[in-house]
């Protein structure tokens, strides 16, 4: 039973990762209407200016050697890079195609993508690059008075998951009880009835761009911590992707239960499965179970119902 | 009530020799008319007369080639969309253009977006002004509900409602915004009798009550002659008149547009 738990617990842990992925997937689409492929190399590019300015800081400001207002310091320049993302897309890619179709925009995100990486790149240098942002990484025991040995869990993830669970909770309320929130779906679901009822589009693209970056850079901020900041990271676009499908395109609440459920559920079907039908399930676990869903429930555990009027 | 007998006042939107095109379509050809305040002008015509786009122009969908719109004494420079809105124009659309996924509630909540202010680091905290501007105006939102007798499916996705409620919504959200000036495209269009009569009664109490100037495209003959003060007939592009209902109804190049021309 505690191993059970230990193995369920990790997965659950690094299912709150994709799900912080997933996450700013879904702000997008929800608001734009636009599958915004570029949201893994957000994450590289969060991830990358948050580990180097943490490193260049100190050089620049010799009087600055406090470790975590480095840290601090480097964060909110980051969100500062992020909103000045946000605004270029705005500007220059989304302005630009107001009122295409939603492929045409996916396609634009795909250049993005692209442009995201090599600039990243090319600014931030493109070496792996060890993140520690002062949180622990110790491994805790949990439940030691249950069972024999308790439970074994990094101390890391436990705040990950913390900060990930409140930033869901406080974009959910957002989203369901704000006008700006209204605003931000309305403009999903159509963009000329939004501007008719004096929504200004450009607006509300600059607000959900910076939200979906600050939530890359959590993303990256915990994702570089565990494994390093490195290219790999962008490719965390793909691992999100059969998140989203179970837990629904525009469900804030759907891409959390979605990341948990495809976290915990590869890493049990590795332990307890794999042994019987060789390893590596945990591969293609994820996707695997998406394509059941894409089958049986299209719109995912929470998305919008798909309502066809004939 | 306080209504003024037969309230209409002075021009509140002229549009002026205003041409629109499409590459080589000439969608609108020169075409000038006046809107005054509180009455209730119809816009008819064949189809593919330019109706649509002259709504579009005067909301900002559109900006016009040529010509001027004056709206409250000021000359408009390719306003858009949200601006109008902000000024108090408010509109419908001829193919309904909700927010499908929404409950109707939320749909005509949106209308009211321009009338709240708090920013978004009030409504980010959900805390104070931001919650009490949110009670306030959900109450205006319940007044329209009930104005428009849609209690019953408040809570419902208007994606599931059926085609003469979705049209209700949609007029909800615009009333919400409390506009001056009300752009119907095609209200009644694919309505029962029935359906047809209540949204009459709608329009026809909005402009009574609330004083709204609503200026409507319908091609059902009798609703227009019925409920509209002034007509506008337009047929490719160009109007070809303009006056009370039964004037217009009398005028022979208006049934030559509509029947055709014997040769």
């Amino acid at each position: 039973m505690g191993f059970f738990l230990e193995v369920l617990i990790g997965g659950l842990l690094v299912g709150v990762l994709y799900s912080l992925v997933a996450l700013g997937f879904v702000l997008i689409f929800k608001a734009s209407g636009v599958f915004n492929f570029a949201q893994g190399a957000m994450v590289l590019l969060a991830a990358l200016c948050l580990v180097r300015l943490i490193e260049w800081l100190p050089k620049w400001l010799p009087a600055l050697q406090n470790p975590a207002l480095v840290v601090f310091l480097a964060a909110v320049l980051s969100c500062a890079l992020m909103v000045l993302v946000a605004m270029a897309i705005e500007r220059f890619v989304l302005r630009p195609l107001v009122n295409q179709e939603g492929i045409i925009l996916f396609m634009a995100t795909l250049g993005v993508t692209y442009f995201i990486e090599g600039a990243g790149q090319s600014v931030f240098g493109s070496n792996v690059y060890t993140l520690n942002v002062g949180i622990p990484k110790d491994p805790v025991f949990l439940f030691e008075g249950l069972f024999e040995g308790g439970v074994l869990v990094n101390e890391f993830d436990i705040w990950a998951a913390v900060a990930a669970g409140l930033m869901v909770v406080v974009l959910a309320l957002f989203f369901q009880y704000t006008r700006t929130g209204r605003a931000l779906r309305a403009v999903a679901d159509d963009h000329q009835a939004a501007q008719s009822v004096g929504i200004p589009l450009n607006r509300i693209w600059v607000i959900v761009w910076t939200v979906a970056g600050l939530v890359a850079l959590v993303a990256g901020a915990v994702w570089g911590s565990k494994l390093s900041v490195q290219f790999s990271i962008s490719l965390l676009a793909l691992k999100a992707l059969p998140v989203l499908i179970l837990g629904g395109f525009t469900s804030v609440p759907g891409a959390i239960i979605g990341g948990l459920i495809i976290g915990a559920g590869e890493k049990l079907s590795e332990v307890f499965i794999g042994p019987f039908v060789g390893g590596g399930i945990e591969i293609w676990f994820a996707y695997g179970l998406a394509l059941v869903f894409l089958l049986f429930r299209p719109q995912g555990l929470f998305g919008e119902k798909i309502i066809e009027r004939v | 009530m306080n209504a003024p007998a037969k309230r209409i006042g002075d021009v509140l939107l002229k549009v002026e020799n205003i041409s629109l095109s499409f590459g080589a379509v000439k969608a609108i050809n020169d075409v000038s008319f006046e809107i005054n305040e509180h009455e209730i002008l119809a816009i008819i015509g064949p189809n593919g007369a330019g109706k649509s786009s002259m709504l579009n122009c005067i909301n900002g969908f559109y900006h016009p080639q040529e010509g001027t719109v004056t709206y409250k004494g000021i000359k408009r420079h390719d306003v858009d969309p949200h601006d109008a809105a902000a000024r108090g124009i408010a509109r419908t659309f001829q193919n309904i253009a909700l927010f499908k996924g929404m409950t109707t509630l939320d749909n005509i909540m949106t209308g009211r977006n321009l009338k709240m202010t708090r920013g978004l680091f009030w409504q980010a905290l959900w805390a104070g002004p931001a919650v009490a501007e949110e009670m306030a105006h959900r109450r205006k939102v319940e007044d329209i509900i009930d104005f428009l007798e849609i209690q019953s499916v408040r809570k419902v996705p208007v994606g599931r409602l059926p085609y003469g409620l979705q049209k209700r919504v949609e007029l909800g959200r615009a009333l919400a915004a409390e506009p001056t000036l009300l752009l119907l495209d095609e209200p009644m269009a694919g309505m029962n009798l029935e359906e047809k009569q209540d949204m009459c009664r709608f329009i026809l109490d909005v402009n009574d009550e609330f004083g709204t100037t609503i200026c409507l495209i319908e091609h059902d003959m009798g609703v227009v002659m019925d409920i509209s003060d002034r007509v506008v007939v337009l047929d490719y592009g160009r109007k070809i008149a303009d006056g009370t209902p039964d004037a217009v109804r009398k005028d022979q190049t208006v049934i030559d547009a509509y029947l055709g021309v014997q040769h």
